[in-house]
């Protein structure tokens, strides 16, 4: 199974994804908390797309390609805009020093990691693309 | 996304209903930056509705915690869906936050 959402680089478009997300989950009889570890991953990276990748230009678009196959779910993210934004490396944040520095940000590809098994951002065709993938039970 | 606050005594709760995201996150934000919430002993959070955080919605309680501290506010959330306390989990949250499972339990935390 295989679907596909165009979204402009909107922050009110979130919903729409994460409803997609769940609307293709739905028949693959996951726990509520699996499926809310990936529309959470995919909602962190759409979000990092629309306000650090494209400044929330409203004329930029993001697909999305979520596939399902026995035991495993794949979801690409492709950033339409030209700008190449390739996140640095992963480092986990030390909480205990965000709450002393009042930090609100930072905490998204975090997340990202620790929900999904495999996480690889890289450029194809001048574009930036994410995928995400997850082994279902 | 919904956040009413209902006063009681020197018990402030705020009941959230629907998805905290990156969109909905401001809301919340406003509400806990206001000045006369620190004249309360407890900032008691009913997350019964709450069907969704992400880390922008984390990151508004984060943004916010050392200054309750500072002013000897107590911050304590309940009835917290188990998808979305799972996600407090994942970051090491539970341990920096107070949540617990009831009304009841946050009120005599």
């Amino acid at each position: 199974m295989s679907a596909t959402l165009r979204i402009t680089c909107s922050r009110s478009n979130l919903q729409k994804v994460r409803d997609f997300v769940r609307e293709h989950l739905v028949e693959e009889k996951l726990s509520a908390v699996t499926v809310n570890q990936v529309v959470l991953a995919v909602d962190e990276v759409v979000a990092n797309f629309i306000i650090h990748a494209n400044g929330e230009d409203e004329s930029q678009f993001l697909d999305l390609e979520l596939g399902v196959s026995p035991h495993r779910l794949d979801v690409e993210i492709v950033d339409q805009g030209e700008t190449i934004f390739l996140p640095p490396s992963h480092q986990a944040p030390d909480l205990r020093e965000y709450v002393r520095q009042g930090r609100k940000g930072g905490m998204g590809m975090t997340l990202v990691h620790r929900l999904m098994d495999d996480v690889s951002f890289f450029a194809r065709d001048n574009h930036t693309v994410c995928h995400l993938s997850k082994r279902l039970p | 996304m919904k956040v009413t606050a209902q006063p009681s005594a020197d018990t402030l709760t705020l009941h959230l209903d629907g998805e905290l995201d990156a969109s909905s996150a401001i809301l919340l934000d406003t509400e806990l930056a206001k000045p006369d919430i620190l004249n309360y002993k407890k900032v008691l959070v009913d997350c019964a509705k709450l069907s969704y955080i992400s880390s922008a919605g984390l990151g508004v309680f984060i943004s916010h915690l050392q200054r309750f501290q500072d002013a000897e506010v107590k911050l304590v959330f309940f009835n917290m869906q188990e998808k979305v306390f799972n996600v407090f989990e994942i970051l090491g949250l539970d341990a920096l936050m107070t949540i617990v499972p009831t009304e009841a339990e946050a009120t005599a935390a």
